[in-house]
């Protein structure tokens, strides 16, 4: 009774566009026009389609890299958690690019990233580097450009989410530890790590959805180009949908991100399951 | 336990009566007015923001419109390029369209033509309008002969340049392609960027290709090809891809082009990083009246054809076309109101459009009888003389062939094809949809 009206809401907002979405999925639909039944076509077409795997796969490689990215986000939590002096400081710092919304974070980088012009090449031509590359239209590179605003985006985000955990550590564990003469490295790997793996888990998950689903600096800073080298699954069923008039094909590309979403959740969730929680 | 579970039940179903109540606000609202006054709906896309001057005299003209119409009244909405461009396809599905709205030609226009959306507008333009148009502006609009669309706008493209820098290096217009391509060459040497590009939009690279197009080939070679009377395998339009490259290996372009969007590549012409930068007549404003750019660079400005390719096309043919126009939507409870906003708006603004916004629109202008900047005095004057206007490639087809269009442009500019793989590319995609 008490989870009536969340329910309401979320099958309002979520289950039904989802199950609508997949209806559309199975039509033939230019988003304006009559439908047309077409069966599994749309989902058999997206399957066989090169440009939907090569997104997939582009997604896939955010996905790795925001995972990698925690290590580091957990170690600077460790060193901002261990009473170090500004503390309080960088912590504030390291949350601003959270505060700042993904338009105004892809322009900031966008002029970072500007081939003639912007901070970055200029630095790279004042240290001597002749013929910088132009980050943001080189296929081969462009992906991994663009992952390091994405990454920057939510250091903040995970490094308070860490932050906190430690907090919560009780010092008489860590101070039974230092007597028993172990060095701050075992500290944190043996101590610490342990007891806030709870957390970690959590966010590798957050991490991965959130990378698979990835879609506003990239539909900014790149619109997925050039010729598809930026594509990810997001942006990829955004252009089908709204910019070919495909919408039934853009459905089906929706739900199947969805699907794979899903599977990889569980798998990651069955990847990291612990028999027993750890207790203070 | 009790009390507290029906209080729960109770503001659960307020809640979900107030969420309803959210959803069909816009019903009550018509019919609330419906008792004595007529609703026009329109939309438009020109915020005060971005478009102060559109913004106003759309204000003025509904203003007008309002004073003149007794029992009419014009409910206005406003939305940016591409907030527009969603709005509008999410409220056709719920067959929510504003009465009147702006809609793009060719292209764009189809789906909601099939879809039986927008209303012909041949009477509006039987009614006399007809021959207040430039010739071939409404028929951009026309769907298997009827015209869904009045052309608020008429633009051309042409190269414009920094005049400055031309004389620096005794550079002077060029006329065909031989001597362009050593205006590149010595601005290259002396370490000026020659063209400004951002082709992270693609259709801004798609206009090159499109002149090379033209000036190898027939004027119509390109417009044959999308509407399927020859192949895009024509020896004229690989040899225009292959004219791109050419100029991309002679690196004739801002350095990262592929990745720049239009707006960077123009803020480099006007802040005189590049000498070159093909656009369309409606950065025109920013070249003559705009207050905001500095008078010294609007003086240093100038333009010449698309020069012509080893002898061949005529630099009196240009690419370009309508941009914005009207519509009335084939639903619209106030239709003839409708179609009569739509005259009228077309008639008022087609008078204050160049003065007033620096806009050439679709409707003719008597240039004897205004105070012009010289440089528009001559874009009218090579509209009157010019002998086509092919209108722009990815406006022309279809929504999904458009978008192969784009992506393979990006891709020729960037190397990644050669001109046969881009030729083919486009040709699969076109015999696709026959």
């Amino acid at each position: 009774m008490y989870v009536l009206p969340a329910l309401l809401l979320i099958a309002v907002l979520i289950y039904i566009p989802l199950g609508l979405s997949a209806y559309y999925g199975l039509m033939d639909w230019d988003g304006i026009g009559d439908m047309k039944f077409i069966g599994m076509e749309n989902y058999i077409n997206a399957i066989q389609d090169s440009k939907f795997w090569s997104s997939a796969g582009h997604s896939v490689l955010l996905a790795i890299f925001s995972t990698l990215s925690l290590i580091a986000y957990l170690a600077i939590s460790m060193v901002l958690a261990s009473k170090i002096k500004g503390a309080d400081l960088l912590r504030k710092i390291y949350l601003v690019p959270m505060l700042l919304s993904s338009v105004a974070i892809a322009q900031l980088w966008i002029k970072v990233f500007n081939p003639s012009n912007g901070m970055l090449n200029y630095i790279l031509m004042k240290l001597g580097m002749e013929n910088p590359p132009s980050w943001l239209a080189e296929p081969s590179i462009v992906l991994y450009a663009i992952f390091i605003p994405i990454l920057w985006q939510y250091a903040g985000f995970y490094i308070l989410i860490y932050y906190a955990a430690l907090k919560n550590i009780p010092d008489s564990v860590i101070e039974a530890a230092k007597i028993d003469g172990a060095n701050p490295i075992q500290i944190a790997l043996k101590i610490k790590l342990p007891l806030i793996m709870g957390v970690v888990k959590v966010t590798i998950v957050l991490a991965i959805v959130g990378s698979l689903k990835y879609f506003d600096l990239i539909y900014v800073m790149t619109g997925g180009g050039p010729n598809g080298a930026s594509e990810v699954m997001a942006s990829y069923m955004y252009k089908l949908a709204f910019s070919t008039n495909n919408f039934g094909y853009g459905s089906a590309i929706g739900f199947l991100l969805l699907a794979i979403t899903l599977v990889v959740t569980i798998i990651v969730q069955k990847l990291t399951a612990s028999k027993e929680e750890i207790q203070y | 336990m009790g009390k507290r579970k029906a209080l729960t039940f109770f503001i659960s179903i307020m809640a979900l009566f107030l969420f309803l109540a959210g959803c069909s606000g816009s019903d009550d609202n018509s019919q609330g007015d419906k008792g004595d006054a007529k609703t026009i709906k329109f939309m438009h896309l020109w915020p005060e923001g971005s478009s102060a001057q559109h913004h106003k005299i759309v204000k003025d003209i509904v203003a007008d419109f309002e004073k003149e119409h007794e029992g009419v009244k014009v409910d206005v909405e406003v939305l940016s390029n591409e907030q527009y461009k969603d709005k509008l396809k999410v409220l056709s599905t719920s067959n929510e369209l504003p009465d009147v709205g702006m809609t793009w030609a060719a292209g764009f226009l189809q789906p909601y033509v099939s879809g039986n959306k927008f209303a012909s507008l041949d009477d509006v333009l039987d009614d006399g309008l007809k021959d207040s148009f430039v010739s071939g502006t409404t028929e951009a609009y026309a769907i298997d002969g009827k015209t869904y669309g009045l052309p608020l706008e008429l633009n051309i493209v042409s190269v414009y340049y920094n005049k400055a820098i031309f004389d620096q290096y005794g550079l002077k217009e060029p006329k065909n392609y031989d001597e362009f391509k050593d205006v590149v060459k010595t601005l290259k040497d002396n370490g000026v960027a020659p063209i400004a590009l951002g082709n992270k939009d693609s259709w801004t690279g798609s206009l090159w290709y499109m002149y090379f197009a033209d000036r190898i080939g027939d004027d119509d070679v390109l417009t044959k090809a999308i509407t399927r009377e020859e192949s895009f395998e024509d020896p004229a339009l690989i040899e225009a891809a292959k004219d791109v490259q050419e100029l991309v290996d002679m690196d004739a372009f801002v350095k990262g082009f592929n990745g720049l969007s239009d707006e960077e590549a123009k803020s480099m012409f006007m802040n005189e990083q590049a000498a070159m930068y093909l656009i369309a007549t409606w950065d025109l404003p920013n070249y003559t009246t705009n207050e905001d750019v500095p008078q010294e660079f609007r003086d240093s400005v100038g333009y010449f054809k698309f020069p012509v390719v080893d002898g061949k096309g005529d630099q009196n043919s240009y690419v370009g076309g309508p941009g914005v126009g009207l519509f009335v939507s084939e639903n619209s409870k106030v239709k003839d109101e409708a179609k009569e906003f739509v005259a009228y708006f077309t008639e008022k603004w087609g008078e204050r459009a160049v003065t007033e916004v620096g806009v050439i629109p679709a409707t003719k202008v008597d240039t004897k009888s205004l105070e012009l900047p010289q440089m528009y005095v001559d874009v009218l004057n090579d509209l009157n003389s010019a002998t086509n206007i092919t209108l722009f490639a990815d406006v022309q087809m279809s929504a999904s062939t458009a978008q192969v269009h784009l992506e393979q442009i990006q891709a020729l500019f960037g190397k990644d094809i050669t001109p046969e793989e881009f030729a083919k590319a486009h040709e699969d995609a076109l015999s696709a949809e026959e």
